[in-house]
C-alpha cells in the first residue's frame, strides 16, 4: 500500500512550515521518512540544495534535523540533564560531561526563554515543561530543523501560547520549524508556509498570508466542509433519564461528585461542560455502569437503574446495555476496544452475547455480514474487517466505536469526547451520526472539553465545577463568557 | 514503506522453527565437545523418539501428559494470568483420581471407574486452583506468587499424605497400593499391535479432543472471546461488562482442572499407583508449551510432541552413548525455553529486513 506517492515541497529556511492533512493523510508517514525511521522507495531529499541520503535517525540528527514527537520520549524519573545527556553521554566518567552540559542547558535556555530547570526531575514538570525538555533536547543536539508533530494535542491554551512564542523565537534565530497539526486555527496564527496532503498526496501549497480556515478545510477534506450541519427542530420527548442527589467519593473520601441532578428526555442533546477533570467523566462512568455511586437515584425509563446493593460494578455495564444504554467512552484505547482485535472483532465488543447461536458459539457469517455494513455506512477506511484495529488511525478508530454503539439501537447514548484527536472530516462525520441519532428520538449525554463542539450539538448545556453543576443553559443562551465563569465555579444558579 | 509487522506466516512458523534450530545447534556444539559426534546423535535421537513405532508411542505417550499441561498453561495466559501452579494442581488432582480409585476400584466396572476417576482428578486440581485466582480476583494477590507456593504447599502436603495415610501397611516404597486393573485406561496397542509394548493410551485421544475443545472455545465462542479480552485489556474488558473476577477465577478452575487431568495419563495409563512426586515437571514443561506454542492448539500440540520425544530419544541416547548424560536433555529442553520463550522475537528484525529488502507481499500497514 502507497502510504505517500509524488510528494513534493520545499522548506524554506528559516521559516515555519505548517503541514495539514487528516489522520492517515501521509504526514507522519513523510516526516518518519524525513527523520530516517522509514526509507522512502524512490526520490530525493535536498538540504541546502545538497542531495543527502537519511536512511537512520542518527543520518537525520548528523543533518541537524529534530524532531518531537505527540509522544514524550522522556524517562520519568530522571532529572531534566540526565534526559538530554542519555545517548549523548561520552566516555565512562560522567561527572565533567554533567557539568558542561548542565551549562549548556542553561545557556539554550536562556537565549530561547525555555524556562526549564536542568535538575528538574520530569515527573514533576507540567505537560508542556515536558515539551519543552522535548524542544530542548533537540535544540542541544543542535537541530536547525525542527519537527514538531501534532506539539498542541495535548496543551492549554495558554501553554500552546507560550509553545509559540518559543517557535517564533526560533525562528528569528534562523531555525526551521516544520509543524504538523490538523487544527487550522494554529496554521493560521504561526505558520508563514502551509502545505495540505491528502490520502498520501501533496493537494496544495500556498503562503499562510493568502489561504483561509475554510480553503485549507476544503481542500483536506477534498470538499466543502459545511459548518452548521442540518438538525430537526428541538421536540423532547418523555424523560429518558433522570438523576438525582447523585454523590461519589473515592476510597480515600474525596468529594468527586455531589448533589448531581438533571433530567434527560428523548430526542434532545444535553452536553456536559467544563474543564477536562470536574466530574464529568465520573458521572459518565456512573451512567454507564462501570463505576458505583457512593449516594443518590438514577431512573432510566421511569425505572431505578440496577446499582442496587452490588459491592462492586463488576459486569454491570453488560445490564445496562441490555437496558438499552450505549456508551461511547471517553479514553476509546484503554476502554473503547481491544487493539490486538480485529476491526471486525471490536464491532462487537460489548455485545458479544448477540451475536452468538444457541451455543454460544459465534455466528461468524452474521457478524461479517454486520461488519461490512458498518464499515460501509460508517466510512471507515480502511474497510478491511480483518486488520488490526491498532492499525488504524485515531479517527477511524473512533468510527467503529461510534458504528457499533448506534448500531446497537440504544435509548440512551452516552459520548465521551467523541472527536478528541480526531481530523475535520471526520468530526462532521460523527457529529451527523449524532445529530440523527437525536433526530431518532434517542436521549444523548454528551460529555465535552470543547465549547466548539458543544455549540455544534447540544441542545441543552450542564456546566460542570469541582463535582458539582454551577450552571444550566439552553443553547439559544450560548455565551462563551458566561459559560467560562461557570466553568471556573463562579456562577450559580 | 516498510512493514513493521511480520507477516502471520512469518511469526507462527519461520520464527519458531529458526528459534528451535538454534536451540539445537547449540545442543550439537555441547554434544561436540563430550567427544560425540552430533550428527549420529541426532540421528539416533530422531530414529528412537519418531520412526521406529514403539519409540514414537513413547513419545505420544510422554506428550499426552503433556498437552494437558501446556493447555492449562495456555488457558490461563489467555485471560493474562500467569498460572506456574500446573505442577502443584497435577499433583493434587493426582490425589484426587487416586481417593476415587481407592473408594470405587473394586465396586465398579471400567466404563463407570474411569470417568469417576477422571472427574476427581479434575475437580481437585480446579480446587487447588481456586484459591489462587480468588485471591487475584478479590485480594489481588499476584498469582504468580502464589501458585509458585502453593507448588510448594502440594508438595509438602502429598508427601504427608503419601507417608501418613495412603501408603499400605508394611511397606517402604512411598506410594499407594496399586489400584485394581479395571482402572487402567486402556492401551491403543490392544487396537494398533503395531505400537509394539507401550504405555500409550485413551489418554492421547483425550488430549486430542481436549485441543479441539479448547480450540473452539477460545476463538469460536463468546466465552472465549471474553477471556481473550480480559487477557488483553481489562479496563475494556470492564467496559464491556465482563466481570473480570469471575473470568479470572473461571480461568484458573479450568486451567486447575485441565492440569489435574494430566495426572490421568502418568497414573491410570502407566503406573497404576499414586507415587511421591509423579508429575516430575510435567506442570513446568506445560509453561514452556504454552510459550513456544503460542497458546495455540496446533502450536501445542507440535511441542508437547518435541518435549515427549526429547524425553523418549534421551533416554536411548544416553543409553548408546555413555559420554552423552541424561543430564544432557534436561539442559537442551532449557536451550529450547531459552530460545523459544524468553528470545522468542530474537529473530525478528533480521526477517523483517529481508522481507523488506526483497519486496515480499506484505501486509497492510
Amino acid at each position: 500500500m502507497q502510504a505517500n506517492a509524488d510528494v513534493s515541497f520545499a522548506i524554506a529556511k528559516g521559516s515555519i512550515h505548517g503541514l495539514v492533512g487528516e489522520n492517515g493523510a501521509g504526514k507522519s508517514t513523510l516526516m518518519s521518512i524525513l527523520y530516517g525511521y522509514y526509507n522512502a522507495n524512490s526520490g530525493h531529499i535536498l538540504l541546502d540544495g545538497q542531495e543527502r541520503q537519511i536512511r537512520t535517525s542518527h543520518d537525520a540528527i548528523g543533518l541537524g534535523i529534530g524532531m518531537v514527537h505527540q509522544h514524550f520520549m522522556l524517562v520519568e524519573n530522571f532529572t531534566v540533564l540526565d534526559n538530554v545527556m542519555l545517548g549523548t553521554e561520552g566516555g565512562f566518567k560522567l561527572a565533567a560531561q554533567r557539568a558542561a552540559t548542565e551549562a549548556k542547558l542553561r545557556e539554550i535556555c536562556e537565549r530561547y526563554r525555555l524556562n526549564v530547570d536542568p535538575l528538574a526531575t520530569i515527573s514533576e514538570l507540567s505537560v508542556g515543561a515536558q515539551q519543552r525538555v522535548e524542544i530542548l533536547k533537540q535544540i542541544y543536539r543542535s537541530a536547525n530543523i525542527l519537527i514538531l508533530d501534532e506539539p498542541t494535542a495535548v496543551l492549554t491554551a495558554q501553554e500552546t501560547a507560550s509553545l509559540f512564542a518559543i517557535l517564533r523565537l526560533f525562528k528569528e534565530q534562523g531555525k526551521t520549524i516544520v509543524l504538523i497539526t490538523h487544527k487550522l486555527q494554529e496554521i493560521m496564527d504561526i505558520t508563514d508556509q502551509v502545505t495540505v496532503m491528502r490520502a498520501g498526496r501533496v493537494v496544495g501549497a500556498t503562503g499562510t498570508a493568502s489561504t483561509s480556515k475554510e480553503e485549507l478545510a476544503n481542500m483536506m477534506v477534498g470538499r466543502p466542509i459545511q459548518s452548521e450541519l442540518p438538525r430537526a427542530p428541538f421536540k423532547p420527548g418523555q424523560a429518558v433519564l433522570k438523576v438525582a442527589g447523585l454523590q461519589l467519593e473515592d476510597k480515600n473520601k474525596v468529594r468527586l461528585l455531589a448533589d448531581i441532578d438533571f433530567t434527560l428526555r428523548a430526542g434532545e442533546i444535553v452536553a456536559l461542560a467544563g474543564v477536562s477533570g470536574n466530574g464529568q467523566s465520573e458521572l459518565l462512568e456512573i451512567l454507564s455502569g462501570m463505576r458505583l455511586p457512593s449516594a443518590g437515584k438514577v431512573e432510566f425509563l421511569g425505572r431505578a437503574l440496577p446499582f442496587g446493593k452490588r459491592r462492586d460494578a463488576d459486569g454491570l455495564p453488560a445490564a445496562f446495555r441490555a437496558l438499552g444504554i450505549a456508551h461511547v467512552p471517553e479514553d476509546r484505547l484503554r476502554d473503547g476496544v481491544i487493539k490486538d482485535f480485529s476491526v471486525m472483532q471490536n464491532t462487537v465488543f460489548g455485545y458479544q452475547d448477540r451475536v452468538t447461536n444457541r451455543w454460544g458459539l459465534f455466528d461468524f457469517k452474521a457478524i461479517a455480514a454486520r461488519c461490512a455494513h458498518l464499515l460501509k455506512a460508517f466510512d471507515v477506511r480502511p474497510s478491511d474487517p480483518d486488520i488490526r484495529l491498532g492499525l488504524l488511525s485515531g479517527g477511524n478508530q473512533q468510527k467503529v466505536v461510534i458504528a457499533r454503539e448506534v448500531s446497537s439501537k440504544p435509548k440512551l447514548m452516552l459520548v465521551g469526547q467523541p472527536t478528541r484527536g480526531v481530523d475535520i472530516g471526520t468530526i462532521e462525520s460523527i457529529h451527523a451520526q449524532l445529530l440523527k441519532l437525536r433526530d431518532e428520538g434517542v436521549a444523548i449525554l454528551l460529555v465535552s472539553v470543547e465549547l466548539e463542539e458543544v455549540r455544534a450539538l447540544a441542545d441543552r448545556i450542564i456546566v460542570m465545577s469541582g463535582g458539582r453543576v454551577t450552571g444550566e443553559l439552553n443553547i439559544d443562551e450560548f455565551d462563551t463568557t458566561r459559560i467560562g465563569l461557570m466553568m471556573g465555579g463562579m456562577h450559580k444558579k | 514503506m516498510k512493514t513493521t509487522e511480520l507477516p502471520r506466516w512469518a511469526s507462527a512458523f519461520v520464527l519458531p522453527v529458526l528459534n528451535l534450530l538454534s536451540a539445537l545447534l547449540v545442543a550439537a556444539l555441547v554434544i561436540h565437545l563430550l567427544g560425540e559426534n552430533p550428527a549420529e546423535s541426532l540421528s539416533i535421537l530422531i530414529n528412537s523418539a519418531i520412526i521406529n513405532p514403539e519409540g514414537l508411542s513413547y513419545t505420544l505417550f510422554y506428550a499426552s501428559t503433556f498437552i494437558f499441561t501446556g493447555l492449562s498453561v495456555s488457558v490461563a495466559m489467555k485471560a493474562g494470568l500467569f498460572n506456574i501452579g500446573s505442577e502443584g494442581q497435577m499433583y493434587i488432582g493426582g490425589l484426587g483420581l487416586t481417593l476415587a480409585m481407592l473408594s470405587l476400584d473394586h465396586a465398579l466396572p471400567a466404563w463407570a471407574l474411569i470417568p469417576c476417576a477422571m472427574i476427581g482428578s479434575a475437580l481437585f486440581g480446579a480446587a487447588w486452583a481456586w484459591l489462587p485466582g480468588y485471591l487475584q480476583a478479590r485480594r489481588g494477590s499476584h498469582i504468580v506468587v502464589t501458585t509458585i507456593m502453593f507448588n510448594f504447599i502440594a508438595a509438602s502436603l502429598m508427601n504427608f499424605l503419601i507417608v501418613k495415610y495412603l501408603i499400605p501397611e508394611g511397606q517402604q516404597n512411598p506410594a499407594s497400593r496399586v489400584f485394581a486393573t479395571a482402572g487402567e485406561m486402556p492401551r491403543l496397542n490392544e487396537w494398533f499391535p503395531v505400537l509394539g509394548d507401550t504405555p500409550l493410551n485413551v489418554s492421547f485421544l483425550l488430549a486430542i479432543a481436549a485441543l479441539v475443545v479448547y480450540g473452539v472455545m477460545v476463538w469460536r465462542s463468546s466465552w472465549g472471546y471474553q477471556l481473550r479480552a480480559t487477557g488483553l485489556n481489562p479496563h475494556a474488558a470492564h467496559y464491556a461488562g465482563i466481570s473480570i473476577s469471575r473470568m479470572i477465577i473461571v480461568a484458573m478452575l479450568i486451567s486447575g482442572a485441565l492440569a489435574g487431568l494430566a495426572s490421568v495419563n502418568s497414573i491410570m495409563g502407566s503406573t497404576h499407583y499414586l507415587s511421591l512426586n509423579f508429575p516430575a515437571g510435567a506442570g513446568f514443561v506445560g509453561i514452556a508449551i504454552a510459550l513456544m506454542g503460542r497458546q495455540h492448539p496446533v502450536g501445542i500440540f507440535l511441542s508437547s510432541v518435541l518435549f515427549g520425544a526429547l524425553i523418549q530419544g534421551g533416554f536411548d541416547l544416553s543409553l548408546e552413548k555413555p559420554n552423552i548424560p541424561q543430564e544432557t536433555f534436561i539442559f537442551i529442553q532449557g536451550l529450547i525455553i531459552l530460545f523459544c520463550g524468553a528470545m522468542e522475537n530474537f529473530y525478528a528484525p533480521a526477517i523483517l529486513k529481508m522481507l523488506n529488502l526483497t519486496g515480499a507481499p506484505q501486509q497492510k500497514g
